[in-house]
């Protein structure tokens, strides 16, 4: 039988807010432990949690980002459960009515011929807190409990099952992971837990339009895991069922070191965290000014930008993708053409020797050595013919370098392109004159003995003679 | 709706309260009760009306976002039954 794998994603993304959702403590990360835990975040008896509004409009960007209906009245609820990582008992959270409700996302999936864009729709989004940690091991038989997470703002971000393999859900994560960095409302930092999946999978035999029983992976921190894991998950559940076998709806743990997911001991009560509003908090009012003050505030989208860069430079859909992939990719790539280089040579640089090197430093676009305006600077000395492509490699390679600005390279290197008439002329009349053969084989009609002429003519000006001059010059005297 | 004592037992797990079975009896008689009492309220038609979740008529006061509290830790753990190196002891929890 063929089988058709459905996943669904919950991530959590930690929003960037200088406090807690419901006080006024840090929500650094790494301080020494407890040191950010105040009243509120220990659950004292008789404190209030007060709502920060720098989370409210984190969550307004997000559902502008991904075109959602904002909800004019959002309420807060209780979710029970006993934890000593959450020393209330409850977790405020959100329940019947999201800030956030029904948007959608593009997604692109795959590169080169295979590549396809897709529509992954958002359920919802709704704001919660964090919980603290537990620290295992410190003490036989005990745990330690650390609350400096406890209470930080999260907005948990939840899709519909439209996912049909892992290859679209690592696409639909990597796209989420970019646009909450892009719109500022979470750090994208992984290691430190600021993004976590997790990933509902379900199989059921191609064509079937009623979904399997689905089985969730927690807490995935990287992509590359994400990936592993679905795929392990759903070569398991497939075997599972064609062995005669039953899928029971469970939580997994994925095991990076054997590649395999796990099912938790499951908690001797089924989940019932008996939601309620939470009589400590009042609804929460989002009127259509707050949503306007909040759009004014928004970065360009990463979708507008793509097709501006199609429209006003003329760029290529992949390229326009390529170079909207991050906000610091883009921020890079606007800051070079503002400077009136041409934009078609900026993104080829961008997304060529500059991402290429990069990559090999295992460096951000923003530790460039080498700043926007100074990549304008070569690509203006491209543009204006002073040095050839090739001179610009090596120009390009020592600014990497830090060996100085285009222009005082160029003049120290001696790169600067022969475009003088006359000197290219003498040139091709040397040329012609020491390879006399290859000018009658090419009189004999084979064309490749001009390109072997060129050839000798660049290798005779070291490189630096204008190729297109050369090409014109010797057409000229052979009479092409 | 009706409950029965094996109801009574998992809600009092779940909220992590001791009863013992003449408390579970008495209990279950209350909150047929409340039961009782709410069957009848959903009797009343409340098509078009918004479900209330707060009891005043008000909307949630926003906090800027500004840190308020200082680190203090010894203060609250001076009261804490069990420490260690900043973290608060509990019996061991494994998942």
């Amino acid at each position: 039988m063929e089988w058709e794998v459905v996943i669904g994603l919950e991530t959590h993304t930690q929003l960037q807010t200088k406090t807690k959702i419901f006080s006024g403590a840090s929500t650094e990360f790494g301080s020494e432990p407890n040191t950010q835990a105040c009243v509120v975040s220990l659950a004292l008896p008789g404190v209030l949690p007060v709502l920060n509004r720098e989370a409210v409009k984190c969550a307004i960007k997000f559902g502008l980002a991904v075109n959602a209906e904002i909800a004019a009245r959002s309420v807060f609820a209780r979710k029970n459960y006993f934890y000593p990582d959450l020393p209330k008992g409850y977790q405020i959270s959100q329940y019947e009515l999201p800030v956030v409700g029904k948007g959608s996302m593009k997604i692109q999936v795959g590169t080169g011929d295979k590549a396809y864009e897709k529509v992954i729709n958002i359920t919802r989004a709704h704001l919660e807190e964090d919980a603290g940690k537990s620290v295992h091991g410190a003490q036989e038989g005990m745990s330690g409990i650390d609350l400096n997470r406890a209470g930080t703002p999260l907005l948990e971000i939840v899709t519909e099952p439209d996912m049909r393999s892992a290859a679209e859900a690592v696409a639909y994560a990597k796209k989420l992971h970019d646009l909450v960095q892009w719109i500022g409302i979470c750090d994208g930092n992984m290691q430190e837990g600021s993004f976590r999946c997790d990933v509902n999978v379900s199989v059921r035999p191609k064509g079937s339009d009623k979904l399997g029983t689905r089985r969730e992976i927690k807490n995935l921190n990287s992509f590359k895991f994400m990936q592993q894991a679905i795929e392990y998950e759903t070569q398991w559940q497939i075997e599972t069922l064609e062995d005669g076998g039953t899928i029971q709806q469970a939580t997994v743990l994925f095991n990076p070191d054997s590649g395999e997911t796990r099912a938790m001991r499951s908690k001797e009560e089924a989940n019932d965290y008996r939601y309620f509003p939470d009589p400590d908090l009042l609804p929460l009012a989002i009127s259509e000014n707050d949503i306007n003050t909040v759009k004014t505030e928004m970065p360009e989208l990463p979708e507008a930008m793509k097709a501006r860069f199609e429209a006003q430079y003329g760029l290529a859909h992949y390229d326009a993708n390529a170079l909207t992939s991050s906000r610091a990719t883009a921020d890079y790539f606007v800051a070079t053409v503002d400077t009136d280089c041409d934009a078609k040579l900026a993104a080829n640089w961008v997304m060529g020797s500059v991402s290429a090197k990069l990559n090999a430093d295992d460096k951000e676009i923003s530790e460039s050595p080498i700043s926007p305006s100074a990549l304008a600077s070569l690509i203006k000395r491209i543009q204006d013919g002073t040095i050839s492509n090739n001179a610009a490699k090596q120009v390009f390679e020592a600014m990497w370098a830090g060996e100085g600005d285009a222009d005082s390279i160029i003049e120290s290197k001696g790169l600067k392109q022969v475009s003088d008439t006359g000197a290219i002329e003498a040139i091709v009349d040397e040329v012609l004159a020491a390879n006399a053969a290859m000018v009658e084989e090419f009189k004999a009609g084979k064309e490749k003995a001009f390109n072997a002429l060129v050839g000798q003519a660049m290798k005779a000006s070291k490189g630096k003679a204008n190729p297109a001059q050369v090409n014109e010059i010797l057409k000229k005297k052979l009479g092409a | 709706m009706s409950l029965n004592s094996a109801d009574i037992k998992r809600i009092a797990h779940l909220a992590r309260i001791e009863v013992s079975d003449a408390e579970a009896d008495a209990t279950l008689t209350k909150l047929t009760g409340i039961l009782g009492l709410i069957e009848q309220m959903q009797a009343v038609d409340t098509t078009g009306i918004v479900p209330m979740s707060h009891s005043q008529d008000v909307t949630q006061r926003l906090r800027d976002d500004v840190v308020t509290e200082t680190n203090q830790r010894e203060l609250f753990q001076s009261i804490a039954p069990a420490v260690e190196d900043g973290l608060y002891l509990v019996p061991k929890v494994i998942e």
